[in-house]
């Protein structure tokens, strides 16, 4: 099992949502998070005061998957939240040691 | 109106081809008291007696008019302070502090009110004092349905009470902009209070009372002020920025970003604050004529005229005109035409606003910044300045084509080659500072030794919601 984190500019969440739900991916966890790699914000003025906001809004989209389905979900990821600008996002990939249901208490890859 | 009038003397006039006829018929019958006299007189007195009837008729259906314009815009100018203001102020704070500066401004809806009724009013507009009223009218004791020729001959007294107690209410509401984010609770009622017997009442009777030496109509300095210039806006201008900087900055200014938390909610009460405003100004003709449509249209255009000049002035600077920019400059408009209103033509009124969104512009964002004090929302740089400018432009404009308070033929303003109506404007300007600045600073000490004023550092931290008032503006749980 792998744990997949993206982290997509807002205004491609839905594209992504959708591409992902076309390949058969079922669940997913999503926040709305704020943080900068390389993109510079943006300057804000009001009355004369200027602020620099360099924290922006980004999707994070969290989900675990069974090793197969991984390069496939990455694939589709890269294809729909690619911009071709800075602050596109990242992906990470980790392992995952167990999966617990808790309804039915499954583990493993019949529980995600 | 007109038609009004038209249709009574139509009717006078049909009364009196219809008299010979009727005196011919029912002599007898009309009048048997006076049957024996000369039926000459006898015909003379019934139209005098419809005639005074008539005017007593006339003379009603006015005070009906004035009254209803007048209750609205006494309205109207409550409408101002909440929610105008308090949404005003509101969305400008950061969101901790949303609920406590909203409640500022309602406070006073409450606590000047109340102060007002009971002893406000006489010492504003009681006796003929050139500086202060008695107690004449203190709990409100005289003050009745009958007008009070004084001020208002054509609505009750009763309107004019409380149309200036609106005034009253939200002159002090608007100096919680200074001191927004950091001002203890108990703080600012303390001030308050204090503040409007020592700084407001005076100025109100010295400017607009029987007798009060700065008064347009037979005062020592007829200093012309429409609807509040001195009164309002310098007094609670300046006052504002003693109070900033006395209080200090607030903690992490000017480092720390503050942005606004809601420039929606400012919008929505910038937008309350203009049509307010036409109650403010063209009410301030205190009766339904010319005057007052002649007020409106000035306060329109003053304000429109701001907003671009603001908002061009922003362009130019930084290159974008922004919403906050826009709903400032009319603001600042709206000040600035505030004692211009009833004596200056569309025109002029346009120029005052122009200057007034430029020059308040550079006030908040130049010189604010070189003198470094945290006048939060800007009370200083746009009711201080504001009021000033416009004081002193009105001194320039006024004219007497548009309201002849000099008398008759005598002229108003520079317009009108009375320059030295700009003394006497300088005159009204500089006892409004003064007053506000030695008022506001003895109050301080005063409030600092018993209540205190500012918030600790941990209140304040915390956000002056939870900690002065033990609730939130927002909460997202539930």
């Amino acid at each position: 099992m792998m744990k997949l984190e993206a982290i997509i500019q807002p205004s491609r969440f839905e594209s992504v949502k959708d591409a992902l739900r076309e390949i058969g991916i079922e669940g997913m966890t999503v926040t709305e998070v704020r943080g900068h790699g390389r993109q510079k914000g943006h300057t804000e003025v009001y009355r004369g005061r200027e602020y620099t906001v360099d924290l922006l809004p980004k999707i994070k989209l969290e989900m675990v998957l069974p090793d197969k389905l991984v390069n496939t979900v990455v694939d589709t990821i890269l294809k729909t939240a690619k911009t071709g600008k800075i602050g596109d996002g990242k992906i990470f990939i980790s392992r995952v040691e167990e999966a617990i249901r808790i309804r039915n208490e499954e583990r493993g890859e019949s529980a995600l | 109106m007109k038609l009004a009038v038209l249709c009574c003397w139509f009717a006078i006039g049909l009364f009196l081809l219809a008299l010979p006829l009727s005196a011919q018929q029912t002599p007898a019958a009309s009048s048997p008291a006076t049957a024996s006299s000369a039926p000459h007189s006898e015909v003379s007195k019934e139209v005098s007696d419809k005639l005074a009837q008539l005017d007593q008729r006339v003379t009603a259906a006015q005070a009906a008019g004035d009254n209803a314009w007048m209750l609205t815009s006494a309205a109207l100018v409550l409408m101002m302070t909440g929610p105008g203001l308090a949404l005003f102020y509101g969305g400008l704070v950061r969101r901790k502090n949303t609920l406590a500066m909203m409640m500022q401004s309602f406070a006073m809806m409450g606590l000047i009110s109340v102060l007002w009724a009971l002893v406000g009013y006489s010492l504003a507009f009681g006796g003929d004092g050139p500086v202060i009223g008695n107690f004449h009218y203190a709990f409100l004791r005289g003050v009745g349905m009958d007008p009070n020729v004084d001020y208002a001959g054509t609505i009750p007294h009763l309107t004019f009470m409380i149309y200036q107690m609106m005034f009253a209410v939200i002159t002090p509401a608007l100096i919680t902009g200074a001191t927004a984010e950091r001002m203890k609770f108990s703080g600012t009622v303390l001030f308050m209070t204090l503040w409007f017997f020592v700084v407001y009442a005076p100025l109100a009777h010295m400017v607009w009372g029987k007798g009060g030496f700065l008064n347009a109509a037979g005062g020592r300095f007829p200093c012309l002020d429409f609807a509040g210039g001195t009164v309002v806006h310098i007094s609670s201008g300046v006052s504002a920025l003693v109070c900033a900087l006395y209080m200090g900055k607030r903690i992490g200014f000017p480092k720390q970003p503050m942005p606004p938390h809601s420039l929606v909610l400012s919008f929505i009460g910038a937008c309350l604050l203009w049509v307010g405003w036409f109650g403010f100004n063209a009410g301030s003709a205190l009766a339904a004529n010319g005057l007052a449509a002649s007020a409106f249209v000035a306060t329109h255009l003053g304000a429109a005229a701001a907003a671009i000049g603001w908002s061009v002035a922003e362009w130019f600077k930084n290159g974008k005109a922004s919403a906050l920019g826009a709903i400032s400059g009319a603001v600042a408009g709206l000040v600035a035409i505030t004692p211009a209103a009833g004596f200056v033509r569309p025109m002029p009124a346009m120029v005052i606003g122009l200057a007034a969104g430029i020059l308040c512009y550079f006030m908040v964002t130049r010189v604010k910044e070189v003198f470094g004090y945290d006048d939060a929302l800007d009370a200083f740089g746009v009711h201080g300045a504001g009021g000033t400018i416009g004081a002193l432009l009105t001194g320039v404009f006024a004219q007497q084509i548009v309201n002849p308070i000099f008398g008759p033929g005598n002229p108003v303003g520079g317009r009108d080659g009375h320059w030295g109506q700009v003394g006497n404007q300088l005159v009204g300007v500089l006892i409004a500072w003064g007053v506000a600045l030695v008022g506001t600073i003895v109050i301080l000490k005063i409030t600092d030794l018993v209540t205190g004023f500012r918030a600790n550092e941990e209140q304040e931290t915390q956000g002056l919601d939870i900690s002065q008032h033990g609730e939130e503006a927002y909460y997202f749980e539930s």
